[in-house]
Formats: C-alpha cells, sequence, structure tokens
C-alpha cells in the first residue's frame, strides 16, 4: 500500500505545483488589491469609503465555495470566457482581497493619528506620509495577519479541485480512484499541505515575537 | 446580451434552498457544541498539564489549522471507515469532521480565555477558602466563558460559512440545494443570486444577534 503511495508521487507533486501557483497568484493579486483598496477606505472620501466597505463585507460575508461557483459558472452567462484557471484565480483573488483590505485597515488604524499630523505639519504630501510616515510602522501590524490570510489561501485553494482543477486535492483524489487505498493517501496529502503551512504559520509567529517590543 | 433572468425554477424548488439553510445552521450549531467540549476539556489540559500534554494538544491543534478543511471533510468520509470497518452516513461524518475543527479552533479561544483571567480572581476565590474545583466552576469558567463570547459568536457564523463543504459528500445542505438546482435548470446566476444573499443575511443577522447578548454579557 505504502508502495502505491510513493508510486503516486510524482502525479501528486503535479498537482502540489498548481495549488502553489494557484496560491501565489492569488497571494500576489490579493496582496496588490488589497492594499490600495485598504489605504481606500481609510483615506478615501465617501464615495470611495462605502464601495469597498460594501465589497470587503459581501465577500467575507458569504462562504469561498459559494463564490467560487458563482463566478465559475455564471462568467460564462454574461459572456466572459475565462480558462478554467483564471476563473478560480480571480474568485480567491476577489475573497482575500477582502480580507486584506481589512488587515491593512487595521494596521494602519493601530498607529497614533498624530503621527499623521506630526507629518502634514513638516509639510509632507500625502504620498510621503504614506511611504515614509505611517507604511513603514504599518507593517510590522500588517505582517503577522498577512501570513495568517496566506495561510488560508492555501488552503481555500483546495477548493478549486470542485471545479475539476487538478490541483494536489484533486490529484489525491484521482490517485485514490485508481488506487481505492484512501487513507494513506489522505494522510500523505495532509502532511503535503501541513508542510506549507506549518512553514508559514512559523514564519508569521516569528515575525510577530520579532515585532513583540512595540508598546502601545 | 441575449441573457433573460428566469427565477421560475429557483423558486419553485425554493425549499431544497430554505430547508438546507436550516439544516446548514444545525450542522454548525451541533459542531460547535461538540467543538466547544473539546476545546474546552483541551484548554484545561494544556493550562494544567505537563510538557507531553501541551505537546499532544498543540499538535492537535497546530495539524488541524493547517489543513485543507475539504481534506478533513474528504479524509473523515472516505479515509477513515475505508480503515476502521465502519461506516456512517454523510451528516454524521461532516459534524464529526466539522466538530474536530471546530474543536481546534475552540482551544485556542478557551486558553486565551483562561489566560485572560485576572490573577486576583483567582487569589481571591483562595482567599475565601475555595477548592481548586470550586475556583474552577465558580470562579474561572464563569468569567472566562463572559470574555470569549465574542470569539464564540465569530467562530458560529464561521462555522456557518464552512458548512458549505459539507456539499461536496451529498449532504443537502445549502450549497447543495443550490448545485442541484444548478445542475438541472442551469439558471446559474439566478440560483447563486439567491444563495449568496442567503448566506450573508443569514451570517449577519447571526452577528447582529450574538452581539446583543455578549453586550448583556459584557466583562466590564
Amino acid at each position: 500500500m505504502l508502495l502505491y503511495a510513493i508510486r503516486s508521487l510524482p502525479f501528486l507533486w503535479q498537482g502540489l505545483f498548481v495549488t502553489l501557483e494557484v496560491s501565489v497568484l492569488v497571494v500576489v493579486f490579493s496582496l496588490i488589491a488589497g492594499v490600495i483598496l485598504g489605504v481606500g477606505i481609510v483615506y478615501g472620501p465617501w464615495w470611495l469609503y462605502w464601495p469597498i466597505r460594501i465589497y470587503s463585507d459581501f465577500l467575507r460575508g458569504i462562504p469561498l465555495l459559494v463564490l467560487i461557483f458563482f463566478l465559475y459558472y455564471a462568467l460564462p452567462f454574461v459572456s466572459i470566457n475565462l480558462t478554467n484557471i483564471a476563473a478560480v484565480v480571480l474568485a480567491l483573488s476577489a475573497f482575500e482581497t477582502a480580507h486584506i483590505i481589512e488587515v491593512v485597515r487595521g494596521a494602519i488604524q493601530s498607529i497614533p493619528r498624530g503621527q499623521n499630523e506630526a507629518a502634514k505639519t513638516i509639510g509632507l504630501r500625502f504620498g510621503q506620509r504614506l511611504l515614509y510616515v505611517i507604511a513603514p510602522q504599518a507593517v510590522r501590524r500588517f505582517l503577522p495577519p498577512w501570513m495568517n490570510a496566506v495561510v488560508d489561501t492555501v488552503k481555500g485553494s483546495a477548493l478549486v479541485s470542485l471545479v475539476g482543477i487538478v490541483d494536489l486535492m484533486l490529484a489525491i483524489q484521482q490517485v485514490i480512484g485508481r488506487t481505492y487505498i484512501p487513507m494513506p493517501l489522505y494522510v500523505l496529502g495532509a502532511v503535503m499541505y501541513f508542510v506549507i503551512n506549518y512553514s508559514l504559520s512559523s514564519a508569521s509567529r516569528a515575525l510577530e515575537a520579532r515585532f513583540a517590543y512595540i508598546r502601545e | 446580451m441575449t441573457y433573460h433572468l428566469n427565477f421560475d425554477f429557483v423558486w419553485r424548488h425554493f425549499d431544497k434552498l430554505g430547508w438546507g439553510l436550516v439544516l446548514s445552521l444545525e450542522l454548525a450549531f451541533i459542531s460547535i457544541l461538540i467543538g466547544m467540549a473539546i476545546g474546552l476539556s483541551l484548554a484545561l489540559a494544556y493550562t494544567g498539564g505537563g510538557r507531553f500534554t501541551r505537546g499532544i494538544v498543540a499538535g492537535y491543534v497546530e495539524f488541524i489549522r493547517n489543513v485543507p478543511l475539504l481534506l478533513l471533510v474528504y479524509l473523515v468520509f472516505y479515509g477513515v471507515p475505508s480503515v476502521g470497518g465502519f461506516a456512517y452516513d454523510a451528516t454524521t461524518s461532516f459534524v464529526i469532521t466539522l466538530a474536530v475543527y471546530a474543536g481546534a479552533t475552540m482551544v485556542e479561544v478557551f486558553r486565551a480565555g483562561l489566560a485572560a483571567i485576572p490573577g486576583g480572581l483567582i487569589d481571591a476565590g483562595k482567599a475565601i477558602g475555595l477548592t481548586g474545583w470550586q475556583r474552577l466552576l465558580c470562579v474561572r469558567l464563569p468569567t472566562m466563558f463572559r470574555i470569549v463570547l465574542p470569539s464564540l459568536s465569530n467562530a458560529y457564523v464561521s462555522l456557518f460559512k464552512d458548512t458549505s463543504l459539507a456539499s461536496v459528500i451529498a449532504v443537502p445542505e445549502l450549497t447543495y440545494g443550490a448545485q442541484w438546482i444548478n445542475t438541472n435548470s442551469f439558471r446559474v446566476i439566478e440560483v447563486w443570486s439567491v444563495t449568496a444573499p442567503m448566506y450573508l443575511v443569514t451570517g449577519y443577522g447571526l452577528l447582529f444577534l450574538l452581539q446583543r447578548l455578549e453586550r448583556r454579557f459584557a466583562v466590564h
């Protein structure tokens, strides 16, 4: 039985590669979109604030699986034809962006108002205040919860198997479909996910410990 | 664009969505109850235990938190019966999975809650001569529950959303009902644009109610 599990490794490896590919894309897209929208929600006027707030609350209020099915099946009906990978990357990114927005908002709002006012007083423009005063302080508050969001992304990427993308999860399912030995393969898959995610969450804890000296 | 919205089929089979929603709430509720029992016992074991106990509890928490829930759902439904030589229906299987999953979250929540109890409170309990058990039941646990209430309501709403994964093993909850309508009518946009608000409204409604409960019991 173990032999089958070992022989299936190259196939699982391909699946793992897809999982990582989807995760990396989603992490990059959601980071960019999340930071922009997060800054928008903190400093933007009401016509920027409300759409972002509604977007974030809406996406955080529905299950990721529903969002994936919705975008995956509904986009073609409105004549948007994406490849299946692009559709799920879009769905996962949209979902993670909502979470990153809140992380960014929390990080920026944790910085005392006086910092921004002081920066204004010495004549820094908005971009400069953000870049030289707010961002360096906010990034410490941002990193640990962001790492948790990255772990959630990797875990969430397993859902793409349900729309037929052969990621690690579906690769495991397919090997089981052929060999009929579920348990060793599920355990193997769990270990593979665990190794990735545990390294990430350990890094998150290390970062938190690194910044533990900061007290407000 | 020539697509015309038509909700007829969705409304005709709305019972699948309505009862699915009820089942989702039930699944989440039973799971969080069992999860709280697991979480409380393990949190107490962790707080009072030696290195070995702590290692076991931490291992459980870390394992569950770093593996996708979908994989756990499959593992419990397909994997465990294959080596255990017994079978259970999909709903039971999912409740077990979600309870074990919730348990890992609850351990962390309760552990933090126990750690947040002011030391003076426990000392005061000692000073008036309460035994260890009495201190636990009358001082530490009531205080802890009031501290962790906000985390509990968040966990419940989050579990409610996680019940959507039960659809993959054909538990007839909300997402499953939606998929059924989806595959039988191809009214894709209609069915998901009814389902998503159902999750949304129920989730935020619950959160609102639970937050009122929190305020009632809040620690001042």
